[in-house]
């Protein structure tokens, strides 16, 4: 497969500039670049979302035109997106069968789940066919992708930042699955902004920045150094520099807290914590322990069965999420387009989603359409949002530029509680440094941060205390100082507990 | 060579695009009924002629016509409010009939003897109330048992309608209206003013209340706090949720217009409409209205102002329904497929709003 002098426009900027692309049959090919850099659209002009202004694609030797997804699918093309294309209300089976040409009219489903489970053993995708797709972590959800992709018959396969979910080890599985379908013949795009994986699995990296490759390399003929310096065309900073900061007063305490997930199960059992002005409390664990439960339970937006929560000594248990936003929480969501966008609306509006209910953004009845103009420049300017005007409907911005605006909305409020989820997920380098650099200046201002993230690197390097959930139970609480990534990686895992009356209790 | 379609996502939809879409949609209509009236063995384009004239072709079709759209803009503009919301109210008729029974209850029981400054805006206020109050009770019915408010504002509708049969056959048939399903006529002072053009039946205080009520719903929906939390629910819930927005506030806010404003429509109906002047069956006070209001909604693309147009496109059509009923010999069902049809292409014109579609000649193999 050939990709040749690839151009497409976007309203205002050129995502793809003469791009020139190839991947070898057996290959394992890394596409790497910040996030904006033009990695995804690329990937959508292969697999026919898009169709590019210019150049042309060879598959096989062959020009051709890849009108639709359909078309690629069918030149045996596969894509895991980054934001997965699951149907939610259904079940694994049937977001499989969904489109499938070969699938019979009546009952689809059934012939599909077979050859589920057949491609789950042989790869060791573990997921349950006949669970619905809500019910998933993001984790499974991926898992269900791959093997949909996998399932047509894929022969290029491209993943959209596909480790950004996985824990440590599931990573190492997925890279062993991925070395087994490249050894069957099958090729595979990996788009990524990590360089520890770019360098452990690529054959070849294509490094883009600004719509343009910058350099094809082979790994072992370049360094991690030299890759991010490509990427990002400065010096980056690996070590975030954390300023002592006294803690202060408690801002959030967690009391035997108890709630169910989605499917009525109990997701969070007995979990208590505090956390306090100028600390950063990382939340640690494989995604689907209790996690997103925990979040939702303390935004209000999910209902606790027992136990109790207090901001500032106030007891919020079970408040409406505007009652909770009143008393200064910040909430950074894990899903930040499905939940903390409104795609369609513009910039403006957009950043005060949470803010328009009081002056000076509005009075009894209107919104102050001025002011709220001038906020929004200020905001944009002191963010570095990207973006053409402050009218540009919010869904035309690149990712990480719409993680800028839910930071610049959420933090401008000067919150004494932020909680985070997942605040660097799929973000570049540039992008994720700038996210944690801004945590870090908010602890600095006295805020508590209750940061929850697969990343254990982002846990370790930001946190003051992590804590680490399994199966909906705090499995103890350890200091960062002390922490070590084995003894965390073994409480991810269920494998060793702490004692209540250790580091957990404040 | 063979034609093949190629269809790609628009970043976003301009105006331009939605204003062509809605074009298009009635064109495609057109060209669709167009075969109907042909396979009747009615010369399509004698139809149409038949048609326009009879609606927008005279002082006298246009006056019918505006008299038409009143009702239609007013339960539209509230229906394009709950549907920007995502709030599916398909009450409206029920809604305009309680505003119907309100303003008879106000003209003549309650201020029968007033004179019209008093009867008047008490009969509007009574109508709004009612109407509101029918749309809230699917609202309450939604935010404490999860009923679908589909199906529960449409029953209401019926709950309405046999209401209006109870009373006119029952405790408020006229006495002087020799068995006929109908209420005594309103007072004098209960009659809205008409404008002495054409036909002479457009009221013309409904008519100015439906068009400033539209700007205000503009306002309303661009300009003001609930108004913002209409467009974010509608736009994704879950944001709306999330920013501590409270669902089943806006919900029944939303239904209180809606219904108000469909409750002014009724009121307009039996106060203002010279052929009534009095409560009747409810076929007779309304001929679908809250029903055609939903086309009218979407038509417009529910925007407020747009909804206007729109109004008067449909009053018009049940204007030339009329005609050509008359002049062509054909049954008033035809103009139910008009509607259908109508709503039909416009809601298949959605696709080609988000999509751009593009036409192109491939060569074999």
């Amino acid at each position: 497969m050939r990709m040749k002098g690839i151009v497409k426009r976007f309203p205002g900027v050129i995502a793809n500039d003469h791009i020139d692309f190839d991947v070898k049959t057996g290959e394992i090919h890394a596409l790497l670049g910040e996030n904006g850099a033009g990695k995804t659209t690329l990937m959508n002009v292969l697999y026919g979302i898009y169709r590019p202004d210019e150049g042309e694609i060879y598959v096989r030797g062959k020009r051709t035109a890849i009108k639709s997804p359909k078309d690629a699918i069918e030149l045996g093309m596969g894509m895991v997106h980054q934001h997965f294309m699951l149907v939610y209300p259904h079940t694994v089976s049937e977001n499989i069968a969904l489109g499938l040409s070969s699938s019979r009219f009546f009952f689809p489903v059934q012939e599909v789940e077979k050859g589920v489970a057949e491609l789950s053993g042989k790869y060791g995708l573990k997921v349950d066919p006949k669970a619905k797709i809500w019910q998933l972590s993001v984790g499974e959800q991926q898992r269900v992708e791959i093997i949909k992709a996998l399932y047509r018959g894929a022969q290029v396969l491209i993943l959209d930042e596909p480790t950004s979910v996985l824990t440590p080890s599931e990573i190492t599985d997925l890279f062993d699955v991925l070395r087994r379908i490249a050894k069957e013949g099958c090729s595979i795009v990996f788009i990524t902004h990590k360089l520890d994986e770019v360098m452990e699995i690529s054959d070849r990296i294509t490094v883009l920045r600004h719509g343009k490759v910058v350099a094809t390399v082979e790994p072992y003929k370049t360094s991690k150094r030299e890759l991010a310096r490509m990427m990002v065309g400065r010096e980056v900073l690996f070590r975030l520099k954390k300023k002592p900061v006294e803690r202060g007063e408690v801002v959030l305490e967690v009391r035997a807290l108890h709630a169910l997930n989605d499917r009525g199960l109990p997701a969070i059992k007995g979990v208590s914590f505090i956390a306090s002005e100028g600390e950063i409390l990382g939340i640690a664990g494989v995604a689907g322990n209790g996690q997103r439960e925990l979040v939702e339970v303390i935004t209000g937006l999910r209902k606790a069965t027992e136990g109790s929560i207090s901001i500032r000594g106030h007891d919020v248990t079970n408040c409406s999420p505007q009652n909770i936003i009143d008393k200064g929480v910040a909430h950074i969501p894990e899903e930040r387009i499905r939940v903390g966008l409104v795609p369609n609306m513009s910039v403006a509006e957009n950043l005060i989603l949470k803010k328009y209910r009081y002056p000076p953004f509005s009075d009894k009845l209107f919104l102050k359409i001025a002011f709220i103009g001038q906020e929004t420049e200020k905001l944009i300017s002191e963010y570095n949002i990207i973006t053409p005007s402050k009218e540009n409907p919010a869904k035309l911005l690149s990712g990480g530029n719409i993680q800028r605006l839910i930071l610049a909305r959420e933090l401008s409020e000067k919150p004494c509680l932020i909680v985070a989820a997942h605040p660097t997920y799929g973000l570049d380098v540039g992008a994720t440094e700038y996210i944690r650099s801004l945590l870090l200046k908010q602890r600095e201002m006295g805020a508590a941060i209750l940061l929850v993230s697969e990343d254990l690197e982002e846990i370790m390097s930001l946190s003051n205390r992590i804590a680490v959930m399994f199966e909906g139970e705090i499995m103890g609480i350890v200091s960062a100082e002390r922490a070590e990534i084995e003894e965390i990686g073994l409480m991810m895992a269920g494998a060793k507990r702490m004692t209540a009356a250790g580091e957990g209790s404040p | 060579m063979r034609p093949r379609l190629e269809i790609e996502r628009r970043l976003g939809t301009s105006r331009r695009i939605m204003l062509l879409a809605s074009i298009l949609s009635i064109a495609l209509a057109l060209l669709m009924i167009a075969l109907v009236f042909w396979g009747y063995g009615v010369d399509p384009i004698y139809a149409y002629e038949k048609i326009f004239v009879g609606s927008f072709g005279s002082i006298f079709g246009l006056s019918d016509t505006i008299a038409k759209a009143i009702p239609l803009m007013l339960c539209g503009v509230g229906l394009a409010v709950a549907f920007k919301a995502l709030v599916w109210n398909v009450g409206a008729e029920g809604q305009l009939l309680m505003g119907a029974i309100a303003a008879t209850g106000v003209a003549l029981y309650v201020f029968p003897n007033s004179p019209a400054l008093v009867v008047i805006p008490s009969m509007f206020a009574a109508g709004f109330l009612s109407g509101a109050f029918w749309g809230l009770i699917p609202s309450i019915l939604k935010a404490k048992l999860r009923a679908n408010e589909v199906i529960t504002t449409l029953m209401m509708n019926y709950i309405a309608s046999n209401l209006v049969n109870y009373l006119v056959y029952g405790p408020w048939k006229g006495l002087k209206e020799w068995g006929f399903p109908y209420t005594d006529k309103f007072p004098l002072s209960a009659w809205l003013p008409l404008l002495p053009l054409g036909t002479g039946r457009i009221h013309y205080p409904t008519l100015i209340l439906a068009l400033t009520l539209a700007v205000l719903t503009y306002v309303l929906v661009m300009r003001t706090k609930l108004g913002y939390e209409i467009r974010v629910m509608g736009e994704n819930p879950d944001a709306a949720r999330y920013a501590g927005m409270s669902y089943f506030k806006t919900a029944m806010l939303v239904m209180l217009i809606s219904g108000g404003l469909a409750g002014l429509a009724g009121v307009g109906e039996v106060a203002g409409n010279p052929s009534h002047h009095r409560l009747r069956y409810p076929q007779g006070i309304s001929p679908g209205y809250g029903f055609i209001a939903i086309i009218v909604a979407w038509l417009g693309r529910l925007h407020p102002l747009a909804i206007i147009p729109s109004s008067l496109l449909f009053g018009g059509l049940l204007v030339g329904g009329d005609a050509i009923q008359v002049s062509l010999d054909l049954p008033f069902a035809a103009i139910g497929i008009f509607n259908g049809v109508i709503l039909f292409f416009v809601l298949s014109a959605e696709l080609l709003m988000r999509y751009r579609v593009t036409f192109k000649w491939r060569r074999e193999g």
